[in-house]
């Protein structure tokens, strides 16, 4: 557990720098997060955070790569052209959301 | 009479059949259930068959077995729901009008989502699956004289049920080649589109060595776009390609075409179900449990188990004009065998993810959680026999409890 600065705020991130609680991140501070992997955030990598976020508020769980291409619109190639290598994990932290899991 | 129909002779519709059946006023209640096979598959018994610990009569029995006397029992195909109408097409032409509808009709593989993986050639000659009785009978006879080469295990999406058998798979496999003497020749590698074997931090710590040590390689954040049957490579969507001389594939896990024939399902054909009532979120007289269901709880028996023991009574109080309890908390308890003899035991929820200690005792256990032991896996193999004998039937497990309890887990 650690703490980090995003648009002004201290937010309790964990090991891996994934937001602890997902209801402390702010659209703001997604831009400076997504500058640590070196992404800089179009409107087009907006599109899949507000679907992520809101997603994850209705499901309970990070939608899979399936149901990113199917419910959020977004074509697997794309996808892994805005977040490069590991799409997924990398969209879920710049969302102050937790990282894909499994049950281990 | 008023019917309760149930769709799906599984684990979780047989358990509710059976719960239902010892609850309802038979003055004007009735139960059906309707499932288009006739055979009752003990699943976690498929993954030893590969590495031939079982065979094929260790994990089969009939379903009508298990289905008490004064539960119509159908044998079809159900074709179509329609929840507005509340009714129900068989195959057959027969249409039934129910009060309530439980749906329990499972998840399953299907190959066919991941291009190149269905074909001919290619399944079931080169790239296996362990998730039906077929495809552990055909790795079965694959491993045998297999005494070289690469076997790939690889999952191609998230989610997937009973999510720690591919690891389980992999442990059992090294202890396979190992008892050989052939292991030197076989490389074993675990592809996942997840970010390691183990994406909890908890369970990573504790058992992330052991992947190491039993020189099993890992590809993380591989997700897979095709198999090139005629190469012997699986390739990802973002161009890595990994060779194999066998594929053992945990494929595209999918609700019944059931759902879908219906639309009543995501794009996966799960259905949309309250997370602790297990009530429809479209239709209040309709009920989720087990696989079916697009819970973020694990697709697992032991989670159907513990869902039966709410829906059971969330029935009745729904027949009764009762509020629903939201009682169900995700709770999930498995078993994850790690080779030689030993397994280890998790025990988690919605909210607490697998911690050491012990279950289901503080101190006492006495099966230790988080931590590989003899006994786990004795608990493991004994559990054949319980599923059979007393999950199935919707018997009491004294001392398991139905809500995941914090007492004796290091937080």
């Amino acid at each position: 557990m650690a703490e980090k600065t995003y648009a002004g705020v201290t937010v309790n991130v964990n090991d891996e720098g994934y937001f602890e609680d997902n209801k402390q991140w702010t659209k703001e501070m997604a831009a400076e997060i997504a500058k640590e992997m070196d992404i800089e955030l179009t409107e087009e990598h907006n599109k899949v955070l507000d679907f992520l976020r809101s997603d994850f508020e209705e499901k309970g769980a990070i939608p899979s790569m399936r149901r990113m291409k199917k419910a959020g619109d977004i074509p697997t190639k794309d996808f892994y052209r805005l977040f490069p290598d590991g799409p997924l994990k990398k969209s879920c932290k710049i969302a102050g959301l937790p990282k894909p899991a499994s049950c281990v | 009479m008023k019917i309760i129909l149930i769709l799906g002779a599984g684990t979780a519709g047989t358990m509710m059949a059976n719960h239902l059946n010892r609850k309802i006023d038979r003055k004007n209640w009735e139960i059906t259930i309707i499932d288009e096979h006739q055979t009752h598959y003990y699943q976690p018994g498929f993954l030893f068959m590969p590495f031939g610990t079982y065979t094929e009569k260790d994990v089969i029995r009939n379903k009508s077995d298990f289905i008490p006397k004064k539960v119509n029992y159908i044998q079809e195909k159900i074709e179509k729901i329609e929840p507005e109408q509340n009714k129900v097409s068989l195959k057959n032409g027969e249409v039934i009008d129910y009060h309530i509808l439980i749906i329990a009709t499972g998840t399953k593989i299907a190959p066919d989502e991941i291009d190149g993986m269905a074909d001919e050639n290619v399944w079931h000659k080169d790239v296996f699956d362990f998730y039906t009785i077929e495809g552990a009978k055909a790795l079965h006879n694959r491993f045998k004289n297999l005494n070289e080469g690469k076997v790939v295990i690889n999952i191609a999406e998230m989610p997937i049920k009973c999510p720690v058998a591919p690891l389980e798979f992999a442990f059992l496999a090294d202890a396979y080649f190992t008892k050989k003497g052939v292991r030197d020749n076989i490389d074993l590698t675990y592809v996942t589109p997840l970010s390691g074997a183990f994406t909890k931090q908890n369970c990573s710590n504790v058992l992330g060595h052991l992947l190491g040590e039993k020189n099993i390689k890992i590809v993380p954040d591989f997700n897979i776009e095709e198999v090139k049957g005629t190469e012997k490579k699986i390739v990802s969507y973002d161009d890595k390609e990994i060779d194999y001389d066998v594929l053992v594939s945990i494929p595209t896990n999918m609700g019944d075409d059931l759902i879908d024939n219906s639309d009543m399902g995501d794009e996966l054909n799960f259905v949309p179900t309250d997370k602790n009532t297990l009530q429809s979120k479209n239709y209040e007289n309709i009920f989720i449990i087990g696989d079916a269901t697009d819970l973020p709880s694990s697709k697992a028996g032991s989670v159907a188990h513990f869902q039966a023991d709410i829906l059971k009574e969330n029935v009745m109080n729904f027949i009764n004009n009762k509020p629903l309890h939201p009682d169900f908390d995700g709770h999930a308890n498995c078993f994850i065998e790690s080779g030689f003899g030993k397994a280890f035991l998790i025990d988690f929820n919605y909210d607490v993810e697998p911690v050491e200690g012990k279950f289901p005792f503080p101190v006492i256990g006495p099966m230790s959680l988080l931590k590989e032991s003899r006994l786990n896996h004795f608990g493991k193999m004994a559990f054949k026999f319980i599923y059979w004998n007393i999950l199935l039937r919707g018997l009491p497990m004294p001392g398991i409890p139905t809500q995941m309890k914090t007492w004796g887990k290091k937080l």
